[in-house]
């Protein structure tokens, strides 16, 4: 089957048609919501003061030639993306650590689960107060939304792994390092690839916040991530920008979640085929 | 106790593994409460024998698997393996050793790894002979075994049938002196269960290896086994030995045979019996 072909086969497919047909009538009825003061002569509550998809993607279209536009989304997804990165460096394997040794977990455990509940954004004054910049603070709680959601899947991971494993490995003569290679590590890989899909939407979540509450960290509004794109917005008056902005983190968000998982796929194939 | 000589551990290739418990005790001592699962049990088990060990759910036959296997230490006694102390009075737990493969109740197949990947495990782990000759050896055993086809599908993809029989042969492949089989086909119906006890005696025919098995089920006991050994409900002890007097190579002719029905009767009375005291002492735990 050609490429197009299976494109073709999808889109048609019975829940790809039953998808464009939810969208399309969740787009027409916004835009009847939106423009009900105009066409109804009433204001509908809610919807009514939301711009209209048509209005909304005039503006988008406008925005896709400025450079202002693209680099917000540069400077989020590169946010994310070393928010994230340090999360899976540190927290991997530091939950490997402490699945591995008892002594670890009994002296790391308690201050992580102190430290857990506290929401990312309660962290942003202290972060700005502790780190030099304003863009290590803002990838500092992006580090945070995904860190511990990281920790906590690797090590509940690791920790119940079947011992029948550990012993047919043993007895066939693996080393500790060959056990730990060749049996902890892929054992863990399913909760690891768990652990970061959900980290990464939280790092997301967290980001925009983040760049919200800080000032986007850049000198305009143009270098300040699609938080600070969608607050700019908002004390600007565009409310069209204002829903640019935010379905621009869904696609951005969904577009990291997507690679995620095919990345995840590829790295345990064994659950890929059932 | 002992009614089949042990042959002498210097024997070649095939004929070795001859296990002797002698006089072991387990008693487990989780928070105060000793519970003796293994009760001063004394067996000789001969090299290149299927011994099946038959008693019910929960009786402690997992626990002298495992004593043998190297996973938990005993209380006191001794086994010995072709004359060599594998655990002992100032050695209570064993060293897990390729010279003694678990099939386990659930299969230990890895996951993650294709099943061609499982059956080289283990000489890989050695690191004795190359890649490609380990991996020769690996299809070539699979092929033996009539898993051609199974080589690059993950365990997870395959019937739970020919899941054992991978694992049998990723056993194999460690050249063990003993297999530890623990009720490995418990959770099989009986159709593939049939298939699955003609498939390991055919293995079993081309690599004379000792067999402990740990079974339930008197009718598999009895078909695959050269010798029963009926153990008494925790602690677990032996009850009642009988040897299988039904020639080798077997088929499954056999179930129906005048002499399989006559050893069933024979045995099913203990083994009911025991089993009832186990239900009994299971209520009261309960």
């Amino acid at each position: 089957m050609s490429g197009i072909e299976r494109i073709r086969k999808k889109i048609f497919s019975r829940s790809g048609l039953r998808a464009a047909v939810a969208l399309l009538a969740f787009v027409v009825l916004w835009e009847i919501g939106s423009r009900s003061k105009q066409w109804l002569g009433i204001t509908l509550p809610w919807v009514g003061k939301i711009p209209a998809p048509s209005t909304v993607l005039a503006v988008w279209a406008g925005l896709l030639g400025d450079v202002g536009y693209w680099q917000s989304w540069l400077m989020s997804l590169f946010r994310v993306l070393a928010g994230f990165s340090a999360a899976m460096l540190i927290g991997i394997p530091l939950g490997l650590l402490m699945a591995v040794s008892r002594t670890f977990h009994g002296i790391t455990f308690p201050s992580l689960e102190l430290l857990r509940p506290i929401p990312p954004l309660a962290w942003v004054p202290i972060s700005i107060i502790f780190w030099p910049t304003q863009e290590l603070s803002i990838a500092f709680v992006t580090f945070l939304g995904a860190f511990f959601t990281v920790v906590i899947n690797v090590v509940g991971g690791a920790r119940s792994i079947d011992s029948r494993y550990f012993q047919a490995a043993q007895a066939m003569g693996a080393s500790q390092w060959d056990i730990f290679r060749r049996v902890v590590l892929p054992a863990t890989l399913p909760s690891i690839v768990v652990g970061s899909s959900v980290g990464m939407g939280i790092t997301w979540e967290v980001v925009v916040a983040a760049e919200m509450i800080s000032g986007g960290g850049g000198s305009s509004a143009s270098g300040g991530g699609l938080g600070f794109f969608i607050w700019n917005s908002y004390v600007g008056g565009s409310y069209e920008q204002i829903v640019v902005g935010m379905i621009s983190i869904g696609i951005a968000g969904y577009a990291c979640s997507e690679v995620l998982r095919r990345v995840g796929g590829y790295l345990t194939p064994w659950l890929q085929k059932r | 106790m002992s009614s089949v000589p042990i042959p002498p551990a210097d024997q070649k290739s095939g004929s070795q593994g001859a296990i002797r418990i002698d006089d072991v005790v387990k008693i487990y001592d989780p928070d105060g409460a000793a519970v003796m699962a293994v009760d001063h049990c004394s067996l000789d088990i001969a090299a290149g024998e299927i011994c099946m060990i038959v008693g019910p759910s929960g009786c402690g036959k997992t626990t002298l698997l495992n004593a043998i296997a190297g996973f938990h230490s005993i209380t006191s006694g001794r086994i010995f393996l072709d004359g060599e102390l594998l655990c002992g009075p100032d050695k209570p737990l064993a060293d897990p050793g390729s010279d003694r493969i678990v099939v386990f109740q659930n299969g230990a197949l890895f996951p993650w790894k294709t099943n061609l990947d499982n059956v080289a495990f283990g000489p890989l782990m050695k690191g004795k002979l190359g890649k490609n000759e380990i991996y020769e050896k690996a299809r070539g055993m699979m092929a033996d075994a009539g898993l051609s086809g199974a080589e690059n599908n993950y365990p997870g993809e395959v019937s739970s049938g020919l899941r054992r029989r991978v694992e049998i042969v990723r056993a194999l492949m460690n050249s063990p002196k003993v297999l530890l089989f623990d009720e490995p086909y418990r959770a099989l119906d009986s159709l593939t269960k049939s298939v699955m006890h003609e498939a390991l005696l055919e293995i079993y025919y081309k690599n004379k290896v000792t067999i402990f098995f740990i079974t339930h089920d008197l009718e598999e006991a009895i078909f695959l086994g050269h010798r029963l050994v009926i153990m008494t409900t925790r602690p677990c002890r032996p009850k009642k030995l009988l040897e299988v007097d039904i020639p080798h190579p077997r088929d499954y002719g056999v179930l129906t045979s005048k002499r399989f029905r006559e050893l069933m009767e024979e045995t099913s009375a203990v083994v009911h019996e025991e089993a009832k005291k186990s239900f009994a002492a299971g209520e009261k735990e309960g």
